[in-house]
């Protein structure tokens, strides 16, 4: 139901988002997706791997501070409307989302939304009291070939 | 010998096998009133010291050294050597909200500290028909008030304009016409770059000259602000503890500052083994104040280092001569005219739950102010995948730096294990200030 995320802090300066990624990358784990947050100095990389317990111990070994964070997983339309129509159920039933990011699926007509909110249980509850899909962590790394 | 080049002619071009004459006697009045303050009562006690055994100034050497934390832990009155219903005015160490130390004035404290400003304000040139602005702080900082009461003592006039508002500084010296500034260099600066944002040229301005103290500075800081203004630009000295400026100043020669030696025996030690250097060699500045009355101090330890001389100077004044403050025995640093410690940082940190250890104080001046760094390690229990908590971090730790030092600093988080261990005395501090010292 819930995914893990990683995230990591990382300073706002040439050179710095390479070396995680690289740290990864060596360890053979294939990143599914990411977002960066940033200043004008720092930035908070976020990463969901399949393989998230190694990612997070190569990423530790190599000196990162790595948060560990529960977020959610919704399959939409890939179609003009599909993201706007999940924001506004999410905000007529009042739910908090602290962030969110999108990726195109390999499925054809689908595209993903990653979504950190602040009562993950209640979220949940109303995704699917509206029939919205869920994907849970098999599925999304079953596209991680 | 023109009059009118000195305010006390007498004191000031005292000969000196008088002046030592003087010292003396000064010397041994001290004593007895010190007798007052428990901290030299218990010294002189067991050491067995007099007045009547100080038979000459060399015996200075015999008496306790007097350190700013002995102040604070005597603090709020713990040195006061009159009773408080004999004060007339209390000021505060400049800046530094950590642990304040309050500096005690008797009426008396007040008329000399005002007839010492009036010494180096008429060596400048000062006279009764001239009008002064002073761009000081007025309040505990001794710079407003010390200099505003010198100015009134030899009859010109003051504009008390206070610091900040460049923009109403620059009206009011355009209506006002005042002949003198007062202030600290950089401020000088900024009132340049401020009178050229409006479209004036600094160089019209009707200052004349300026007297600057409050931060250390430097000869071609000297010469930038008397091009940009086209002013002359004279140096002073003081501190709180012993009585705020009025300690040195500069005559016209401007060739190092005389020290007030009828009001102050001034040392010139080895920071380290607390012997004296030889004449023009730096050393820490110690100070005896031979004639205050609430808070007299025994060889107080400046913490600044300086070089004296005292070969004749050509102005006539025989006050053994400091050369600019070039830097800090301890780890003192004055941005913007502010004292701030590195333990308040250390201090303002630890009040962050969870803050890190690892942290370093960086002090640049890119243009003309001066700007502080503290770039602090990020560790686990700080770093939130949420960006407005990590914002709220960085804007806590910067708002307990403010409370703190006074200062307001940029706050950098920085990833674990970038910044620099030592083996023993950890570096806390990289100043980049070329202007410094």
């Amino acid at each position: 139901m819930k995914l893990q995320q990683l995230s990591l802090f990382l300073e706002n300066r040439p050179g710095r988002l390479d070396a995680p990624l690289e740290a990864i990358a060596a360890a053979g784990i294939n990143i599914l997706t990411l977002s960066l947050a940033d200043t004008a100095q720092f930035g908070i990389l976020r990463l969901i791997v399949r393989d998230w317990d190694r990612a997070r111990q190569v990423l530790e070994d190599g000196g990162w501070i790595v948060n560990l964070t529960e977020v959610i997983a919704v399959d939409v339309e890939d179609r003009p409307g599909g993201l706007a129509e999940v924001l506004k159920v999410l905000d007529q039933a009042g739910v908090n989302i602290e962030y969110m990011y999108a990726f195109s699926s390999h499925r054809p007509g689908k595209a993903m939304l990653i979504f950190r909110f602040e009562d993950p249980d209640q979220a949940v509850a109303v995704l699917r009291q509206h029939d919205l899909r869920i994907v849970d962590g098999d599925e999304l790394h079953a596209e991680d070939h | 010998m023109n009059a009118e080049l000195y305010w006390d002619a007498a004191s000031e071009t005292l000969a000196v096998a008088d002046k030592r004459a003087l010292q003396l006697d000064r010397l041994r009045a001290l004593i007895n009133r010190v007798a007052e303050v428990p901290f030299y009562r218990v010294w002189l006690q067991r050491h067995d010291v007099a007045a009547e055994r100080i038979r000459s100034l060399d015996d200075l050497r015999r008496l306790p050294l007097t350190t700013k934390d002995d102040l604070r832990r005597h603090h709020p009155f713990g040195f006061l050597a009159v009773p408080r219903s004999q004060l007339a005015r209390i000021h505060g160490s400049s800046g530094t909200t950590g642990t304040p130390t309050f500096v005690a004035y008797t009426k008396n404290d007040l008329t000399t500290w005002a007839e010492l400003c009036a010494r180096f304000l008429v060596a400048g040139g000062l006279q009764p028909e001239h009008t002064v602005q002073i761009a000081f702080g007025y309040g505990l900082f001794t710079g407003g008030f010390g200099l505003h009461y010198g100015v009134e003592r030899v009859g010109a006039a003051v504009i008390p304009a206070a610091a900040g508002n460049t923009r109403r500084q620059l009206t009011i010296m355009r209506d006002l016409a005042p002949e003198v500034l007062i202030c600290t260099p950089s401020y000088a600066l900024t009132i340049a770059d401020g009178a050229r944002e409006i479209g004036m040229d600094p160089r019209t301005l009707p200052i004349r000259w300026a007297h600057f103290g409050g931060e250390p500075w430097t000869e071609d800081l000297r010469i930038e602000i008397e091009h940009q203004l086209d002013i002359m630009a004279f140096n002073n000295y003081g501190l709180s503890e012993v009585i705020g400026p009025g300690v040195s100043g500069e005559c016209p020669e401007r060739s190092g500052m005389h020290i007030q030696d009828d009001h102050f025996l001034v040392e010139c030690l080895d920071p380290d083994t607390l012997e004296p250097v030889p004449e023009g060699s730096p050393g820490e500045l110690v100070m005896t104040t031979l004639t205050r009355e609430a808070m007299p101090l025994i060889r107080y330890r400046t913490r600044d280092i300086a070089c004296l001389y005292s070969d004749p100077c050509p102005c006539g004044r025989t006050g053994i001569r400091m050369s600019r403050v070039s830097g800090r025995s301890d780890d003192m640093l004055i941005i913007r005219g502010v004292n701030v410690f590195p333990s308040q940082i250390e201090e303002a940190l630890l009040r962050v739950e969870g803050a890190t250890a690892h942290y370093l104080i960086e002090v640049d001046r890119p243009g003309i102010r001066d700007e502080l760094t503290v770039k602090v390690e990020l560790h686990r229990e700080l770093f939130s995948d949420r960006m407005d908590r990590m914002q709220a971090l960085r804007d806590q730790i910067s708002h307990e730096i403010q409370t703190t030092t006074g200062i307001r600093a940029q706050v950098e988080l920085v990833e674990p294990r970038t910044i620099e261990r030592s083996v023993g005395k950890a570096k806390r501090v990289i100043d980049r200030r070329t202007g410094a010292g």
